[in-house]
């Protein structure tokens, strides 16, 4: 298993090396925008250009920049400075990094509680009008896009705008870090952007889940835990979703992986001041060691949650061994 | 009184394709220390009738049953399914065909047979565990204290085999369904696990209803034998009967599709032609007519019913254990019927068997007569019966 967890970490630096050199390349192909040109202004002169183009570095051949990226990258654990504002991309990311975090645990946690006993109904009353109910419940929220959803339910429900004035609504969120050192006000303010984030995640789980558990429960060992006179409830948890579940835990890992990468329609729709937003503006602004930052970071967390998932795997399902 | 005895079951299954008559009529008895086997071929509704009186159709949903099932004096078509639950495992207990699937993948061996002793009985884990190693020990796992600690995918398709019948037998069950329990494994495993079900049986004194496509199976286990075809008994007698002289066309191919090592030198295999009839559209009159060698234009119009067979006095109407004369449901006449099967017997073909015996066109027996169509074999399906489900 160690020598599992150290192969996979070793791969996960491979991997993150090629990512940040596939950025690069294609930051170089596509650019957004002259990054020089939004630094100097609408009045530029030739010189004020030169200076800033030598300052960002990118006077020089761009594999000669990305090597001295890298350099900093490696050596010093140093993302560069943001082309627009000259702030350090690492104080950036960390200072955006909680709003995020808040915001993909919480929706996870709400997708979760809402999605797994919906599934679990839905199986067990398969066909009743519950099971359809729930269905065509996901169904809606499914196909519902997160823009669509958060403007409406701000509509009807945010404080001072909707309808229905129950919760918190857009802006409410305070700052950038303050989950940690404010959560009582941070907390309601996510309420509404944690439903919307979840509703089509719940809907997806609830789905999957539901088919899971059918097919599970046709299964031999299903008959046989009747065939032992178990009672009804004991089968249907203790064996039948028990193994149904299980590959619920993949998925969650690769979504919140995801997620903490930026949940850029959510954080926009409620303006929470999160790693999404951050990556948004920056391919807008051509700021490249940002976008870098931001790319990397969201690869880092899939691959670790990915490497997560498979640990906890072979705790769930003793078949599984590394 | 008879442990099991089951009259007349129908289990139907309603589905969009219309309605599947697995069990269509089945009746039969089981004593105490009594095995009976259960023959035919995928699809004749073995085990659905066996997983009925389990009360395992019942999470279907869609099974109508009717008829009587009574264990040990109880009518369990009429249980609730708590009454069931109670004797599932306990009173009656079932090991399946694959071995493989059969135990839960993600649970050790010894909690799962701890979760069949405690299903039922009020003990300790700890003393559930040592039932559980002792019963391991008898179905012969060695070192079953150190096993109990082992994953099911640890364990090889006749171990794991063993595991399903010690956790089917942990609380002395009565009576012990196994569902082609040797079907998945290979041929010396089955061996090994038929001697198990055999000393068992004697040791533990369990009645015991074997279900198998194999003849070779019932013919080591079985004291009695029923021949399954389309959801029914197409022919049941003791198991010296029913392979010294069966009656029905179907018991033959099923006798002359498997090789002996007592058949005449050089003789042929004959395969029985077609595969088994849909449980839906069955065909009118004897549900075995499209495959039947000799069949006759009546025998497409008429249902032919279990009758007795054989000739009285002549040995070939021996009682079996559970006090079963020889029932046949044919149309052939009884005569006829034991000349085809001489003729078989020589070592003739069936085409062959034909030309020699004459099979007349008309003439049907009797007593085997059941529903009978308009003489103008109809194109329409026979209307199933109406059925409710207790």
């Amino acid at each position: 298993m160690a020598a599992f967890i150290i192969r996979r970490l070793l791969w996960m630096v491979v991997l993150l090396l090629v990512i940040s050199f596939l950025t690069y390349i294609i930051f170089y192909t596509l650019p957004a925008a002259d990054p020089v040109a939004l630094r100097a202004g609408r009045l530029a002169t030739p010189e004020l250009r030169a200076s800033i183009e030598h300052t960002l570095g990118l006077d020089k051949p761009w594999y000669i920049q990305y090597l001295k990226y890298l350099d900093r990258l490696v050596l010093h654990f140093d993302f560069g400075y943001s082309y627009q504002n000259s702030i350090s991309v690492k104080s950036q990311i960390f200072d955006r990094l909680p709003a995020t975090g808040a915001l993909a645990v919480g929706g996870a946690l709400v997708w979760l509680l809402v999605g797994i006993p919906v599934g679990i109904i839905s199986a067990i009353k398969r066909g009743t009008w519950m099971d359809r109910l729930a269905m065509g419940g996901a169904l809606v929220a499914i196909s519902a896009p997160v823009y669509w959803l958060g403007l409406v339910s701000l509509y009807l429900f945010s404080k001072g705008l909707g309808k229905i004035p129950l919760f918190e609504g857009q802006g409410a969120y305070p700052n950038t870090g303050t989950i940690v050192s404010d959560p009582g006000h941070v907390i309601p303010a996510l309420i509404l952007p944690w439903c919307v984030l979840a509703a089509s995640f719940a809907a997806v789980y609830a789905r999957f889940l539901r088919g899971n558990l059918l097919e599970t429960m046709s299964e031999d060992y299903i008959r046989t835990a009747r065939a032992k006179g178990l009672r009804e409830r004991a089968v249907v948890f203790k064996h039948g979703v028990r193994s149904a579940i299980t590959p619920i835990v993949t998925i969650l890992g690769l979504d919140l992986g995801i997620l903490l990468g930026g949940a850029i329609l959510t954080e926009t729709v409620f303006n929470i001041p999160g790693i999404g937003r951050l990556a948004y503006d920056a391919i807008q602004k051509s700021d490249l060691p940002t976008v870098q930052g931001t790319v990397l970071m969201g690869a880092f967390f899939i691959i670790l949650l990915n490497l997560v998932v498979d640990v906890i795997y072979a705790f769930l399902d003793p078949r599984v061994r590394y | 009184m008879a442990l099991l005895e089951v009259k007349d079951l129908k289990v139907h299954f309603e589905t969009d394709d219309g309605i599947v008559q697995a069990v269509d009529g089945v009746s039969y008895t089981v004593d105490r220390g009594q095995a009976l086997g259960i023959v035919g071929e995928s699809g004749s509704g073995k085990s659905v009738s066996s997983l009925t009186v389990m009360g395992l159709t019942r999470f279907a949903g869609n099974a109508r049953i009717s008829g009587s099932i009574t264990f040990d004096g109880k009518d369990l078509l009429a249980a609730s399914d708590e009454e069931l639950r109670r004797l599932r495992g306990n009173d009656v207990a079932m090991i399946f065909q694959d071995p493989l699937s059969s135990l839960h993948p993600f649970y050790k061996i010894g909690d799962q047979l701890v979760e069949a002793v405690q299903a039922h009985r009020d003990t300790s884990k700890a003393q559930a565990m040592d039932r559980a190693v002792e019963m391991l020990g008898l179905v012969g796992i060695p070192e079953p204290r150190r096993r109990v600690e082992s994953y099911p995918h640890e364990f090889s398709g006749g171990m794991r085999q063993r595991v399903m019948i010690a956790m089917a037998l942990i609380n002395d069950p009565k009576l012990l369904i196994a569902d082609e329990p040797t079907t998945a494994l290979d041929v010396t495993v089955q061996a090994q696990i038929l001697d198990l079900i055999q000393r068992l049986q004697r040791e533990l004194d369990t009645a015991i209803v074997m279900i198998t496509h194999d003849l070779g199976v019932v013919a080591e286990v079985a004291d009695d034998i029923g021949v399954m075809y389309a959801g029914r008994i197409v022919e049941y007698a003791a198991k010296e009967t029913i392979f010294a002289a069966p009656e029905h066309p179907y018991t033959w191919g099923l006798l002359k599709s498997i090789p002996r090592l007592d058949s005449p030198r050089g003789e042929e295999l004959v395969p029985i032609p077609g595969r088994p009839p849909s449980l839906i559209l069955k065909p009118t009159g004897c549900a075995f007519h499209p495959r039947c060698f000799y069949v006759r234009e009546a025998h497409t119009r008429i249902d032919p019913q279990l009758a007795p067979a054989g000739e009285a006095g002549n040995g070939d109407n021996r009682v079996g254990a559970a006090g079963h004369g020889h029932e046949v449901a044919c149309l052939l006449p009884g005569q006829t019927r034991r000349a085809l099967w001489a003729a078989l017997q020589a070592g003739e073909v069936p085409d062959a068997a034909l030309e020699r015996v004459d099979v007349p066109e008309t003439a049907v027996d009797r007593e085997a007569v059941g529903e009978v169509l308009a003489p103008a074999p109809s194109d329409e399906a026979p209307v199933p019966p109406e059925e409710t489900a207790p």
